[in-house]
């Protein structure tokens, strides 16, 4: 079973990931802070069961889904598969492409859905909230945000347009949102773009770009496969902006319905 | 001991959940869309099972370790009053967490062979080894600038959106003047240096000290330090392009 032969050689490479952070935090609490730290036992167990969890976790997935996930991306975009579901005449254009956009955004909100640090900043924003953010609420939102940037970056690889159009046009929606929205959310919804690309995304999404970026004529893979993370990152900017603008619009009608009546 | 065993099925049962979707997608895929049967069933699933009780464990870790510590951290640093020495542990954080990164290393190798290929470097090992560790310094020193500047905010009390605004703007005017080949890669950087550990501590620090700072709002000025680690390594990582 090759999984269990994995296992040490990840533990130890998760352990070194930690360890950098580890050693931060115990320095600064010791040596600036110079107080004892609550409940000690409890926190380094807190940590051991990061560690663990992590590699369980990362064990887990490049033993089931990655592999699978990243030759499913590679099989999507090959010629062969293209020319079997197309649906134009003469040379490929962009719509017989639609399996790899289906797929993009499928596995774009899915794994978002799955990721440990959005589940982590979720459960924290519901916390302070109040109960105001709903932990799914948020999640759902970050998810079709991520699913909607990958199958535009798909898009922007398979018609070869410049990234900086789309990002700025992109950065341009988030300025105007900007002014439009609940104030509260403004600093959740700007974390939530980096908070979605981690551990499972960037992996398929890597594939993903890397897949399109070898097939698609007049590609490179060196150059076009990167800019799909940025795509990723500025979804779920607009769409929690948009969430918490369609939330506040909800309470704002029904507020009015109930001085109406 | 009952109770806490309920407690551990039923965050397992969260995890399955949580991962659901993504074995749906694949699984669809695999078996309508392309017509395959995957190969080797037995270790799915147990790779499956692998990540639900990773996930379970990291859930219960994240409550009982990183988040409390990142808190009183950030709550012991407040009381001490030492501006300088929380904006030296919010740099060495951002810092120390993403020097390590396994995406950043990953991405810094690939951009390597781009400016290879580009001619900005020489076809050398030695010179596209340069380049990467170039390229991770710079990255992880601007996720540290932006950490300490995000702290900064949350004690004085500057808007957040002009902050990022004015990022916007130095990111565009930058993609204009940087070569070409560097512009993907330094997207991409903003993305890739917020891993699974660095954001609930980074989350629970900005958190725990618009908590313990009177006038301050954990919920809207707690939250924010992402964002500024998402969007400086670009600004930097456009310069380290033109510098080169």
């Amino acid at each position: 079973m090759q999984l269990i032969y994995d296992l040490p050689a990840l533990l130890f490479s998760t352990f070194f990931d930690i360890l950098p952070i580890a050693v931060i935090i115990f320095s600064f609490q010791l040596f600036v802070i110079r107080k004892r730290i609550k409940n000690l036992k409890k926190v380094l167990m807190g940590m051991f069961y990061v560690l663990i969890g992590i590699t369980f976790f990362l064990l887990g997935l490049e033993a089931a889904l990655f592999p699978i996930g990243r030759s499913m991306a590679l099989q999507l975009t090959s010629p062969e598969f293209l020319e079997s579901v197309r649906i134009t005449a003469g040379a490929l254009q962009w719509q017989d492409y639609y399996w790899v956009f289906i797929f993009a955004f499928a596995v774009g909100a899915s794994s978002t859905i799955a990721e440990p640090a959005l589940i982590a900043v979720a459960m924290k924003a519901n916390e302070v909230s109040g109960g105001a953010i709903g932990i799914w609420g948020l999640r759902i939102a970050v998810a079709v945000g991520a699913a909607t940037g990958l199958a535009l970056g798909s898009y922007r690889i398979i018609i070869g347009a410049p990234m900086h159009y789309f990002i700025i046009a992109g950065y341009v929606i988030v300025v105007i949102q900007t002014f439009f929205s609940p104030k509260s959310i403004i600093p959740l919804a700007y974390d939530s773009g980096g908070v979605t690309t981690s551990t499972v995304t960037v992996p398929l999404v890597t594939a993903l770009g890397l897949g399109l970026a070898e097939s698609v004529p007049g590609r490179s893979p060196l150059i076009d496969g990167f800019g799909l993370i940025a795509f990723v990152c500025l979804g779920p900017i607009i769409t929690v902006m948009a969430y918490a603008q369609l939330s506040a619009y909800k309470n704002a009608r029904a507020v009015k319905k109930l001085k109406l009546s | 001991m009952n109770n806490s065993l309920h407690l551990f099925l039923k965050s397992l049962l969260g995890s399955f959940r949580d991962l659901l979707p993504l074995v749906l997608v694949i699984v669809f895929f695999k078996l309508f869309v392309l017509q395959q049967m995957p190969a080797d069933i037995f270790q799915i699933l147990v790779g499956l099972m692998f990540v639900v009780v990773g996930l379970t464990f990291f859930i219960f870790g994240l409550q009982q370790g990183l988040f409390p510590i990142g808190e009183s951290m950030a709550e012991a640093f407040a009381k001490k009053g030492s501006v300088f020495w929380l904006l030296a542990f919010s740099f060495c954080l951002g810092f120390g967490t993403t020097i390590a990164e396994p995406t950043l290393i990953a991405i810094a190798s690939e951009a390597s062979k781009v400016a290879a290929q580009a001619g900005v470097i020489e076809l050398t090992e030695q010179a596209k080894d340069n380049y990467a560790n170039g390229l991770r310094l710079t990255v992880a020193f601007s996720v540290g600038v932006a950490i300490a500047l995000g702290v900064l905010r949350i004690l004085l009390n500057w808007p957040i959106h002009y902050m990022i605004m004015t990022g916007y703007i130095l990111v565009i005017i930058m993609t204009s003047f940087a070569p070409d080949e560097i512009i993907g890669i330094a997207y991409d950087s903003g993305g890739v240096t917020t891993s699974t550990i660095t954001v609930p501590l980074v989350t629970a620090l900005g958190v725990g000290l618009a908590s313990s700072i009177s006038g301050r709002n954990p919920f809207t000025d707690g939250f924010g330090l992402i964002a500024f680690a998402s969007l400086l390594p670009i600004v930097f990582v456009l310069v380290y392009g033109m510098v080169i």
